[in-house]
């Protein structure tokens, strides 16, 4: 039993970061209708830039605070990922505007491959070490209810609740402010949107803005994890099977999505894994979609697909 | 295309509304408070001179040139495919025609957008609704006061002092309009669960909640039965008399046209066939070939 629910916790853990990509996907299909292929790029590249600009602006002006390093690679990183969201709205959306959703598809596929490249360019590309400093030894909890009690990664458990506090503040921001309404109401209608004065461009520097620093918070959390590498950008592959799980338009979606093909993964690894010969956790989020795209295409939370034949 | 109702709209429109709604509408802003307001047109506050619009080799507007003066319901007509939404296209920004100049409240429209012609002043609203499906009525119609709310983010995501006094003070002038639509009712619901004719109001409301000096509505009738007609014609003429906001609809009802038009433009094919009073145009002879399809039908309109 108390293994069972390490299992759990654990892939909900996972599932959590899964989730937070999962996020920015979302956002941008919502208020743009482009499926963003380059979410993942962005993860890569916002923790590439923190990674480097910690180590970096220490030595540049001389002090040894492991904090404020963090603190200022984290911003000079979001800066980045603003510009990013400029530069994408400037130079590629606005040529776009009205474009079947295949070109743009196509066109963050390009986003994604010159971010990649753009970034080890930029940043190098060895992996890099991101310290902020979260707890990595376990905890062991519940002692008295089981025996030996549950074994629960503090890193996990760190991660969790940054995650879970961005969402509360994004769902405050997306249904308690005026800009929040206004993206909602791109996300609905552009046209009706322009026509009550929401300015389009500006709307999606906005939510590109935000999709980097969805991203970047993930590749943060991720890049301490595992380092920053370039395999950072393919754990976003991961968010795909999500958002279908999910719906492509739901931010309760994609965190449901998220905690589901997390738990799925590791429950299937430990319990199925024996009998298949291993190697479920690559695959099973994929097939776990698959059956979702036969039986039910909108997804857990997304909008009912009604198409007149 | 049919006059659905003409014989009886008129009574039911020019008579006083009740006094609860009259004393709702006054403590909007408005430039003039006079019922009649809208018999004394004033200056022009668009002028449509001369202008093209060609989408390739379709020729969507040739050459059209009209005039709205402040106050006045000017409606434009005709046959499918005459360029009416074009038209309303041009006005609101959404495209820009090659040749001819758009003035709106004296400041020419070059290289524009919808959203610089909204802030402008110009409300509209949509043939085919074009609603904000997710959201309720009250957050529809609030999202037309987006521009004008100054908070930053952060204050308003904490819901601090100005920014929550801001936010009331908005949410007061939505609640009028929601009381003048009469729809009060459905406050909360999401309105892609509200009945068609209603959706349609709320389409004016959030119109409505811009304040705009000129509105456009696009077949605000259309697929509506005679009882909806009655009440959004109602709306039209109180918007205009209470706020003496000027408007300009494209309309597909005849009888509806004849009676709440100051003024009647019609197109066919992209050009401008009549200008003028109801009256005027009902016994213009081009524009009944352009409805009947030949002379030998005037008879029978």
């Amino acid at each position: 039993m108390g293994f069972l629910l390490e299992t759990i916790i654990g892939g909900l853990m996972a599932g959590v970061l899964y989730s937070l990509i999962a996020l920015g996907f979302v956002l941008i299909f919502k208020a743009s209708g482009v499926f963003n292929f380059a979410q993942g790029a962005m993860v890569l590249f916002a923790a590439l830039a923190m990674a480097r600009f910690a180590e970096w602006i220490p030595q540049w002006l001389g002090f040894e605070s492991a904090l404020l390093a963090n603190a200022l690679g984290f911003i000079v990183a979001l800066a980045l990922m603003i510009v990013v969201a400029w530069a994408v709205e400037r130079f590629v959306l606005s040529g776009l505007v009205n474009q079947s959703g295949v070109t743009l598809l196509m066109a963050t596929l390009g986003i994604a491959y010159f971010l990649d490249g753009f970034g080890q360019t930029l940043f190098g590309s060895e992996i890099y070490r991101l310290d902020i400093g979260i707890p990595k030894d376990p905890v062991i909890v519940a002692d008295g209810w089981f025996e030996g009690g549950l074994l629960i990664s503090r890193e996990d458990v760190f991660a969790a609740s940054i995650a879970g506090a961005l969402v509360v503040a994004l769902t405050v921001f997306f249904h308690s402010t005026a800009v929040g309404r206004a993206l909602r109401a791109v996300a609905d209608d552009h046209q009706a949107a322009q026509s009550i004065g929401i300015p389009l461009g500006r709307i999606w520097v906005i939510v590109w803005s935000i999709a980097g620093f969805v991203a970047l918070v993930a590749g943060m959390i991720w890049g301490s994890k595992l380092g920053v590498q370039f395999s950072l950008s393919l754990v976003a592959l991961k968010a795909f099977p999500v958002v279908i799980l999910g719906g492509l338009t739901s931010i309760p979606g994609a965190i449901v999505g998220g905690l589901i093909i997390g738990m799925g993964e590791k429950l299937s690894e430990v319990y199925l894994g024996p009998l298949l010969g291993g190697g479920i956790e690559i695959w099973f989020a994929y097939v776990l979609a698959l059956l979702f795209l036969l039986v039910r295409p909108q997804g857990l939370f997304g909008e009912k697909i009604i198409d007149r034949v | 295309m049919n006059g659905v109702a003409s014989g009886t709209l008129p009574r039911t429109l020019v008579e006083p509304q009740p006094e609860a709604e009259r004393d709702v509408a006054a403590v909007m802003p408005s430039t003039t408070s006079s019922a009649t307001a809208r018999r004394r047109a004033g200056a022009p506050i668009l002028v449509v001179d001369d202008i093209s619009l060609r989408f390739g080799g379709v020729k969507a507007l040739q050459r059209i040139s009209f005039e709205v003066r402040e106050h006045e319901i000017l409606s434009i007509i005709g046959p499918n495919g005459a360029g009416k939404s074009s038209m309303l296209n041009c006005i609101n920004g959404v495209y820009t025609p090659q040749e001819g100049s758009i003035t709106l409240c004296g400041r020419p429209l070059r290289r524009t957008n919808p959203h610089k012609v909204a802030r402008m002043g110009v409300g509209r609203t949509f043939q085919n609704l074009a609603l904000f499906g997710g959201m309720t009525v009250l957050q529809n119609i609030m999202a037309g006061r987006n521009f004008r709310m100054k908070c930053g983010i952060a204050l308003q995501a904490l819901r601090l002092g100005p920014a929550n006094r801001e936010e009331v003070a908005h949410r007061e002038f939505v609640e009028r309009i929601i009381d003048f639509l009469e729809i009060q009712a459905w406050r909360n619901t999401p309105v892609d669960r509200l009945p068609y004719g209603l959706q349609k109001r709320v389409d004016l409301g959030r119109a409505l909640a811009m304040e705009p000096r000129l509105l456009l509505l696009d077949e605000p009738m259309a697929g509506m039965n005679v009882e909806e007609k009655q009440d959004m014609c109602r709306f039209v003429l109180d918007v205009n008399d209470e706020f003496g906001t000027t408007v300009v609809l494209i309309e597909h009802d005849m009888g509806v046209v004849m009676d709440i038009s100051d003024r009647i433009v019609v197109l066919d094919y992209g050009r401008k066939i009549a200008d003028g009073s109801p009256e005027e145009v009902r016994g213009n002879e081009e524009v009944l070939r352009a409805y009947l399809g030949g002379a030998e039908a005037a008879g029978s309109a």
